[in-house]
């Protein structure tokens, strides 16, 4: 008998969610907020179903009702993505260590 | 184009390199680094996404251009926003990745035939599923965002709004989705796709409008980890990897965030949730108001006994972020080392309204991480230091939390602050805290109350100095 894909992917969502759980365990309190804003930013990787809604269209009207609604979601994921990233670029650019010479 | 076994291996790709991008985020050093890997990650999945698409037509233009305006937005914004405004950033970020989440599950469902999920009206059940649950707590994730917003910008109160048999409400709902799914899955009715995310958008205000202020960073640890289940529905709808990688991991992150943001109040994930908490301590602090000796002085004083100190441990809290004082709070820091006086900071797992929000304002500030300690890393210490400074926080202080079992604080970890020799505590009023309760710390002996703003006192206080 064959493996439903369906289970293939099971497994890898499980194990990303043990990955998960214990890639977070080992982040340093003190870098929670960059961890949230991060998360954030990858979590709009939710863009390449936008991008494939978007153009992926049948017909000839590229701006068909689905095509429409994959082009908001690429709005608000880029929103998310460049300004995700970039915070907390800015946020990690903070975190210094004490100078020695003083 | 690009085959699909090619594209799957890149997708996979990006979704380690997300796993990478956290693993960098355990050091300081290594996080910058980390935050790297991530955005390399999202390239090669756009890019994937493209290929993969292959038309290179006149929609490709359309989306570079939609791209690019979202893109520009985003920097804008990541640019100008003050620090002490990250709560609601993240907050609003949040409500952006469930209404895409939302967005793209509709457009699977209008047209199918594009991501291979059969036809219109004659879904495949498994995806019909995948895709009623992304779209579902996508719902949830953009209203209950858009809350939390609300009250953490303070447009919204936020005291907690509760009202009679709002959990029953909220139970019947959350049923009734999982109902609709089921019939939509029998019947394939396009309307009941249509209600099951009205509901879900309603249930997403119903479940964050009895959640109080100082609750907030639980709330927003949850609905971090609800973008991350909304963007693992769609990822197994879409067959996705990167997608479903980055889900369970961003699912899992702020799941884990807000346990531990439960256990540094010491309540259960259900009782937060729950909400109301606050609304319903405020009649037991009234009673217990009657008249105790309070201790209070003037920035001179306060100059005086820290010049005097040879140790000081700073407590920052939710008050230093409204009066933005971290910067005059680093220039004081500063006067005080030239004078040789050990100085470090006392963060508390729940101090502000986000995890790690205090560490953020401080690193602004410039004050270095390695003089910044988390609970358990310092609360030994305040015994052998000479004084406290209390700056903006209060329940997290209360020494009531470890002996009184009737409080509604008890057991909570709190900060040893009282363990000082002397406390200078800043504070507008001896007001009661978030939690309502009346701070035992404020009457001891060795309590300075400073009442003033907290930018002003610590500025008059580096002056005095």
């Amino acid at each position: 008998m064959e493996i439903d894909p369906f289970i293939f992917r099971l497994s890898i969502f499980i194990l990303s969610i043990f990955i998960g759980y214990y890639v977070v365990w080992s982040v340093t309190p003190s870098l929670h907020t960059p961890l949230m804003s991060v998360t954030n930013a990858i979590s709009s990787v939710i863009i390449v179903g936008a991008i494939i809604a978007a153009l992926a269209s049948n017909s000839e009207n590229i701006f068909d009702t689905a095509n429409i609604f994959g082009f908001m979601a690429i709005v608000l994921a880029a929103v998310n993505i460049f300004g995700g990233f970039l915070v907390t670029q800015r946020m990690l650019a903070m975190y210094k260590k004490k100078k020695k010479d003083k | 184009m690009i085959s699909a076994n090619l594209s799957a291996i890149f997708y996979l790709i990006s979704g380690l390199l997300f796993i990478l991008a956290l693993r960098g985020l355990s050091s300081p050093e290594t996080s910058r680094q980390g935050n790297f890997f991530g955005i390399l990650g999202m390239v090669i999945a756009i890019t994937v996404a493209f290929l993969s698409v292959g038309n290179f037509s006149t929609g490709f233009l359309y989306l570079l251009v939609f791209l690019l305006i979202g893109g520009s937005i985003g920097a804008f914004i990541a640019f100008k926003i003050p620090m002490t405004a990250m709560p609601e950033l993240v907050a609003g970020f949040h409500s952006l990745v469930g209404l895409a989440a939302v967005f793209v599950a509709i457009s699977a469902f209008l047209n199918p035939e594009v991501f291979n999920l059969g036809f219109s009206g004659a879904i495949k059940i498994a995806s019909l599923i995948e895709m009623s649950f992304g779209a579902s707590i996508g719902a949830i994730t953009f209203t209950g965002s858009i809350i939390a917003f609300l009250k953490l910008r303070g447009i919204m109160s936020g005291a907690p709004i509760t009202f009679k048999g709002q959990h029953l409400i909220n139970l019947l709902l959350g049923l009734s989705i999982i109902v609709l799914i089921f019939y939509l899955c029998k019947t394939q009715t396009d309307s009941l796709f249509w209600r099951i995310i009205a509901i879900s958008l309603l249930l997403g205000i119903l479940l964050i409008i009895p959640i109080g202020g100082a609750d907030m960073p639980v709330v927003i640890s949850m609905l971090n980890s609800y973008s991350g289940w909304a963007a693992a529905g769609i990822g197994f709808t879409l067959e996705n990897t990167a997608l479903i990688i980055t889900g369970a991991l961003v699912g899992s992150s702020g799941a884990i965030l807000s346990y531990i943001m439960c256990k540094g109040m010491n309540r259960s994930f259900f009782s937060v949730i729950l909400g109301g908490f606050g609304a319903v301590e405020q009649s037991s602090s009234s009673e217990n108001k009657k008249q105790k000796p309070v201790k209070s002085g003037n920035a001179e004083d306060a100059a005086f006994l820290i010049k005097n100190a040879s140790s000081v441990i700073i407590v920052p809290g939710y008050g230093m972020a409204v009066a933005q004082a971290q910067h005059a709070l680093r220039e004081m820091v500063d006067t005080l080392k030239k004078n040789d006086i050990k100085v470090s900071y006392a963060i508390h797992p729940v101090a502000g309204r986000m995890p790690g929000h205090m560490n953020v304002l401080l690193a602004e500030a410039n004050v270095p991480y390695d003089e910044v300690f988390e609970l358990e890393e310092i609360n030994n210490d305040f015994a052998n230091t000479d004084v406290a400074f209390v700056i903006g926080a209060n329940d997290v202080t209360n020494p009531i939390a470890k002996t009184d079992p009737q409080s509604p604080i008890y057991g909570m970890p709190v900060l040893d602050v009282e363990k000082c020799k002397s406390v200078l505590f800043v504070k507008r009023s001896l007001s009661p805290g978030y939690a309502g309760i009346d701070n035992d710390l404020f009457y001891r002996e060795n309590t300075l109350m400073l009442f003033a703003d907290a930018k002003k006192m610590t500025e008059d206080i580096t002056k005095n100095l």
